[in-house]
């Protein structure tokens, strides 16, 4: 735990954008962004980060990722917390960062770097406290616990807080909402059939909620999910959480 | 079935009745198993007192195994050692051509299944005939487990109802389950008693006492070890407590992380054969140890964690994976999660290199294993393992599916994400003309397959954030 988180609310956090965000749903990222700004914090984008090194760790390429992994250290090098708006890529950093520079004289500052990771959501929750008031028309959405959020990041129900502080909008979870999605990074062009067996199941879980939209955390998975719902021309939609959170508070 | 993994697959997946079977299954079982443990404090206590003995076993392995022989020598039970599987099939056959044996009843063992013992045996003379009601069945429909606690799980009831009414004479074509499950006991009943040697697995062996733990639901595991005048028990070299006290938090994790069950029906502990004077029991015990490629997967103080495993089952139960596509389209004896990481380490990356690569990461056997193997870990250290070669691989066939385009695309990739000057201008170009690579690109191709591809946005986070004014330093 840092200084900042002990005696409360930190004054400045670094954001963590993710490679996937980056190129394909900046506007998630950004609204990350604003609603730690409107919650009183600066929030600081180093300009030297890019990508947190999964796919390479998972595919077997070590030095590749501690290549990548290092670049992300140093480019964060104050003792601010740093959020992230994925479970997925916050896992990697936490949970992965020190197995990956063990035994090596980069393991401290790995060890450190980990100990500031924030997944976007458990910070709004857990850190910052935050007391959401929703301006929207009533709605019904369902939401998506991504596997390395629930199981590397322990994040399972901050998210459904948020939602639940939410007036006009009703939760309806599903009975898969822990189950993977079939994104798995590579595993997707890997192994498509299963991939697509998996997505198919998931789609159709969440239909059966009546929901209009399906939230998550990581853009991974909807990525994966929104693209099997569009292409099988189905009428729900999906984004970020924080889209979602930032659209209903203005 | 032949090719790999991704090859086979699709088999599996278009086939509706299997998807369903599976997915029904591994549900219910899936919810037994979270009822058995509702108290996250009291699981995660257990859990890690069973993890806590594994570990600790697998660390001594070679002075506890010394010792069981030991022990087990000075119980009367006669100790062989098998390096590998041709070399226990040739103990076992040498053990029962002795005794004169021709019909022998076994319980489950999936040790039994990596010999292929029963083809073994058949082609020498001797009949094996499986007596677990599930392994019976696979043995009527001539097929391999596709599952390693429930054999028969791909499996519906009418399916077995056609099995029966086609194999035992006179019963017809039933759906009932008490008529059915009552025909087979009836079938076994005269197998039981006209053995002439019984064998069984074990689930634990203990160092300190000699004693051989069986758990089992039928009673089939106790008959056939204690019937017939021989018996012979077959184990992988990591199944071992150190102690009796080592067997309650185990004997707890087991049957609840497999079935949903507190505790088995059966719960059998073999110590030494008939005494004098004893009314029942084996005159003749034996143990077969079997390595396989195991000394070596213990040699790594990484993968070493492998050999906790208690074969509960757990992690394939979880697997979206694996209840997907079901057992045999793993083609290895050890399916699912725990498969995917012991069959290479056993067989070689150069054959089972496919099987690391059959997962999402996505943790769901992690968090259910009861001895806490880092599996997702060990699957990530073997995947690397299969594109690295070395001058002493940890693993056989190390290196087998290094590819240099792959490599090279790593390479690529490492220098645009550690360089931030060449990502902002990758960046920048994808974000721009990304939206204009066709459809049939590799990788492109199997994701729209089933789905829309994301479009790149025209504009990335960096310069959006840079656009807005947010502190960029």
């Amino acid at each position: 735990m840092t200084a900042h988180q002990s005696s409360g609310k930190p004054d400045t956090v670094y954001f963590f954008g993710t490679c996937i965000i980056d190129l394909f749903y900046p506007r998630a990222g950004l609204a990350g962004m604003e609603l730690l700004k409107r919650h009183g914090l600066r929030v600081v984008f180093p300009p030297g980060q890019s990508c947190c090194g999964q796919p390479a760790r998972n595919s077997g390429y070590l030095d590749e990722a501690r290549a990548v992994a290092l670049q992300q250290i140093d480019s964060f090098p104050q003792d601010w917390p740093i959020v992230v708006p994925s479970g997925s890529c916050a896992g990697m950093m936490k949970t992965h960062y020190p197995d990956l520079f063990e035994g090596r004289p980069e393991h401290a500052k790995a060890v450190a770097f980990s100990q500031r990771v924030h997944e976007l959501t458990d910070f709004l929750v857990t850190v910052l406290q935050v007391k959401l008031e929703d301006k929207g028309e009533p709605v019904k959405v369902t939401w998506h616990g991504s596997c390395h959020s629930m199981r590397e990041m322990g994040v399972v129900d901050q998210p459904k807080e948020l939602l639940r502080q939410l007036s006009n909008v009703t939760l309806i979870e599903n009975p898969r909402e822990k189950e993977c999605c079939g994104f798995g990074g590579t595993f997707a062009v890997r192994q498509p059939e299963i991939s697509a067996a998996m997505v198919g199941d998931k789609v159709a879980a969440l239909e059966e909620t009546g929901a209009s939209e399906v939230l998550s955390g990581d853009c991974g998975c909807l990525m994966n999910i929104t693209g099997a719902m569009d292409k099988a021309k189905k009428p729900m939609g999906g984004r970020h959480i924080a889209e979602f959170l930032l659209e209903r508070c203005k | 079935m032949s090719g790999d993994f991704t090859q086979r697959a699709p088999g599996a997946l278009n086939d509706p009745t299997l998807r369903r079977n599976f997915r029904r299954a591994m549900d219910g079982l899936m919810t037994k198993r979270a009822a058995q443990f509702q108290d996250t404090a009291a699981w995660n206590a257990l859990r890690a007192r069973g993890a806590a003995v594994k570990a600790r076993v697998v660390s001594k392995l070679p002075e506890l195994l010394e010792q069981l022989e030991a022990n087990c020598t000075a119980n009367g039970i006669t100790v062989h050692w098998a390096e590998s599987t041709a070399e226990a099939n040739a103990i076992v056959l040498e053990i029962l051509q002795a005794a004169g044996a021709k019909k022998v009843i076994k319980g489950k063992s999936m040790v039994s299944e990596e010999m292929e013992l029963n083809h073994y045996l058949g082609d020498h003379g001797i009949k094996a005939v499986e007596s677990d009601l599930g392994e019976y069945i696979i043995q009527l429909a001539g097929e391999a487990p596709s599952h390693i606690v429930m054999p028969c799980i791909h499996k519906n009831k009418s399916e077995i109802a056609a099995l029966f009414a086609e194999h035992i004479d006179g019963l017809g074509y039933t759906e009932d389950v008490d008529t059915l499950t009552a025909a087979a006991r009836k079938a076994l009943r005269n197998e039981f008693a006209t053995a002439d040697a019984g064998i069984s697995g074990v689930n634990f062996a203990v160092a300190e006492t000699g004693t051989l733990v069986l758990v089992e639901n039928e009673g089939n595991g106790r008959l056939s070890t204690t019937l017939p005048p021989l018996h012979i028990a077959l184990m992988g070299i990591e199944k071992l407590a150190e102690t009796l006290e080592d067997i309650p938090p185990l004997l707890s994790l087991l049957p609840r992380s497999a079935t949903g069950q507190a505790i088995t029906t059966y719960v059998n502990m073999i110590s030494s054969p008939r005494k004098p004077g004893e009314k029942d029991g084996p005159e003749q015990v034996h143990l077969v140890l079997l390595d396989s490629g195991r000394s070596r997967v213990y040699a790594d103080e990484q993968l070493r964690d492998t050999l906790r495993c208690i074969r509960c089952g757990a992690c394939m139960n979880h697997c979206p994976v694996y209840s997907r596509v079901g057992g045999h389209t793993y083609k290895f004896v050890y399916p699912g999660p725990i498969g995917k990481i012991l069959t290479p380490q056993l067989e070689g990356l150069d054959c089972a290199g496919d099987q690391p690569h059959a997962s999402t990461l996505c943790n769901a056997c992690v968090e259910v294993c009861p001895v806490k193997i880092p599996i997702a870990d060990l699957l990530v250290r073997l995947r690397g393992e299969s594109v690295h070669s070395s001058d002493s691989p940890a693993v056989k066939g190390a290196g087998s599916r290094h590819n240099w385009r792959e490599a090279l695309v790593w390479r690529g990739w490492k220098f645009m994400y550690s360089h931030p000057l060449a990502y902002a201008a990758g960046a920048k170009v994808l974000s721009r003309l990304g939206n204009a690579i066709p459809d049939s690109a590799p990788m492109i191709r199997e994701w729209t397959s089933v789905r829309n591809r994301p479009k790149f946005a025209g504009k990335t986070l960096h310069e959006l954030v840079r656009e807005e004014g947010y502190d960029h330093e």
